[in-house]
């Protein structure tokens, strides 16, 4: 075998071993704990009856993949991506009209910054009220949780753009619409991309949050019922499916993030 | 020849919450097809403030400015403006920056396309058509920069401190570079710039305004005739030309 011993090609070797090397480790020091918090158990150190354990969360997985547990998976992902697109997209449209019109982000400033400083889950019982229990409520809390951080950080990312090329643009003869399209939107698209990492996040804490004081189903509901009749291995299952959906959203933005620095020539900005 | 810009008796004042800047008083000024103008003046007394005009980025509280013998009412589309900094889109290739003027005139069609990709052949950025900014250095941007605001052929070039944001060595290249590429293509030119020796160095004229409200103090037909910049820079007339300017500028 040839050993190719240009600067290029050990620098990217070297790049190549440093992810090997950070991908072993973080396997590592989850082998690491998962290792730790079975061995504790087993040896009755701690009581898996308080702290459950790897092995206990699995049978309970195993128990409950046999018997009703994806429609408890499916209600959850649903209001989940549902409050997640909804207040993105609404949040988007809002930001977008608070953009063009000076006058109506004025005359809504203070209402904005009251409404994000209000504890959202304070309205919980009159969400129930208008709309009853159930999966449309949840979605309901994981928008409004969402709505308004949206709403502030996009109009935030549009408004950060260089006066200076809107000047250029204008002295082109753009129209309004042009400036957003052309030059807002796509200055923007970092920002918007990180709003959507932090509202991802927020729709889990809407829609679990949202389970926990007004649902009969899903995740929220398991944990919470868990924790009432003290089965701490099926509050711990559900916390492990979470992180894995969480996860596995978080993943899809990331791949949108690539797909936009690629088109964009290797960065973001 | 005829006018390309005029202004007559154009005064400008900028109203604020805290006050009212009165930034140009009673500035007249003709800029004829195919000349350079350089606009001098000390900072802040205005100088922006007369290109933006031109741009019909502003309207004159007094006065009227006409291009090409239309009053100017908004922005047209029919003049080019160029900045300190180049202001291309970082998420654009350069040949998208450079045909963004076609394309929001609605004006992209394969010939002009052709233009813009000639004019960036021509003017040494043929390999770069499908790089992105930041892979230029800043002598390479600002001329993309120019050749976006002439592919959309407007009647006018604005040029704000185009050089400033480079360092010395670039600046005498590029302001080289801009100088030839301006001529080859017949444009007109208004610049603006606080480098006396740049618009000695550039301009057939140079207007010299007073420090704020700015009027035209004086206006200087250069003769030096050499074919650029550079030459021009070690024409003996040079400084001669460079300390009537300085003095007329400080006084
Ligand atoms: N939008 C504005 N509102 C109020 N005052 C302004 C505005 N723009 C400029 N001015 C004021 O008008 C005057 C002229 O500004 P201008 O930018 O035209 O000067 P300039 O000669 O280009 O300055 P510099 O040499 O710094 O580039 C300055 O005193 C400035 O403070
Ligand atoms: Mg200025």
């Amino acid at each position: 075998m040839k050993k190719p011993c240009t600067p290029r090609a050990l620098y990217l070797r070297k790049k190549r071993n440093g992810k090997i090397k950070v991908l072993c480790l973080q396997v590592a020091v989850l082998a690491v704990f998962l290792g730790a918090w079975e061995f504790l158990t087993q040896v009755r150190l701690v009581d898996a009856f308080f702290v459950s354990s790897p092995s206990r969360i699995l049978i309970k997985l195993g128990q409950l993949f046999r018997q009703d547990f994806m429609p408890h998976i499916g209600i959850t992902l649903l209001e989940c991506i549902l409050g997640f697109v909804i207040s993105t997209i609404a949040g988007f449209l809002a930001a977008v009209a608070l953009w063009w019109s000076d006058t109506l982000r004025r005359v809504l400033d203070p209402y904005i910054v009251v409404l994000n400083s209000l504890p959202k889950i304070a309205l919980g019982p009159i969400i129930i009220i208008w709309v009853g229990a159930g999966m449309k409520s949840i979605i309901m809390m994981t928008f409004l949780i969402c709505i308004v951080v949206t709403v502030i950080s996009m109009l935030q990312s549009f408004l950060a753009c260089d006066k200076n090329k809107v000047f250029l643009m204008q002295s082109m003869g753009a129209s309004k619409l042009q400036i957003f399209y052309k030059l807002v939107l796509p200055n923007a698209v970092p920002e918007l991309i990180s709003v959507l990492k932090i509202n991802i996040g927020l729709a889990w804490v809407g829609t679990i949050m949202g389970e926990y004081i007004m649902s009969s189903a899903g995740l929220g509901h398991l944990i919470i019922y868990g924790g009432q009749v003290f089965q701490i291995d099926l509050v711990m299952a559900s916390i492990v499916v979470l992180c894995v959906l969480a996860g596995l959203m978080y993943f899809l933005i990331a791949r949108l993030e690539k797909f936009f620095r690629k088109r964009r020539g290797g960065s973001l900005q | 020849m005829d006018d390309i810009l005029t202004i007559e008796n154009v005064g400008l004042t900028y109203q604020s919450a805290a006050h009212e800047t009165e930034a140009l008083r009673d500035i007249s000024l003709r800029v004829k097809e195919g000349e350079f103008v350089a606009i001098v003046g000390p900072s802040g007394c205005g100088k922006t403030t007369v290109l933006s005009l031109a741009a019909g980025l502003l309207k004159p509280t007094a006065g009227s400015i006409r291009l090409g013998g239309k009053e100017i009412t908004g922005t047209s589309g029919e003049v080019g403006y160029m900045l300190q900094s180049d202001n291309l889109f970082a998420w654009r290739t350069i040949l998208q920056n450079v045909t963004l003027g076609l394309e929001v005139q609605k004006k992209n069609t394969p010939e002009n396309i052709e233009y813009a990709k000639q004019l960036l052949q021509k003017y040494g950025l043929g390999d770069f058509i499908k790089a992105h900014p930041r892979q230029l250095s800043g002598g390479m941007r600002q001329r993309a920069a120019l050749i976006r605001t002439l592919a959309f052929r407007p009647k006018l070039l604005l040029l704000d401190e185009p050089f400033s944001a480079l360092d010395f060595q670039t600046r005498l290249s590029v302001c080289d570079d801009v100088y030839a590429i301006i001529r080859e293509e017949k444009k007109t030119a208004l610049l603006v710039t606080h480098d006396i020796s740049e618009a000695v160095s550039l301009a057939d004229r140079i207007v010299v305004l007073s420090a704020r409200p700015a009027t035209v103090k004086r206006i200087y037909t250069l003769d030096i005739d050499r074919p650029t910049p550079l030459k021009r820079r070690e024409d003996p007339a040079f400084s001669g030309w460079f300390d009537k300017v300085w003095k007329e500028v400080g006084a």
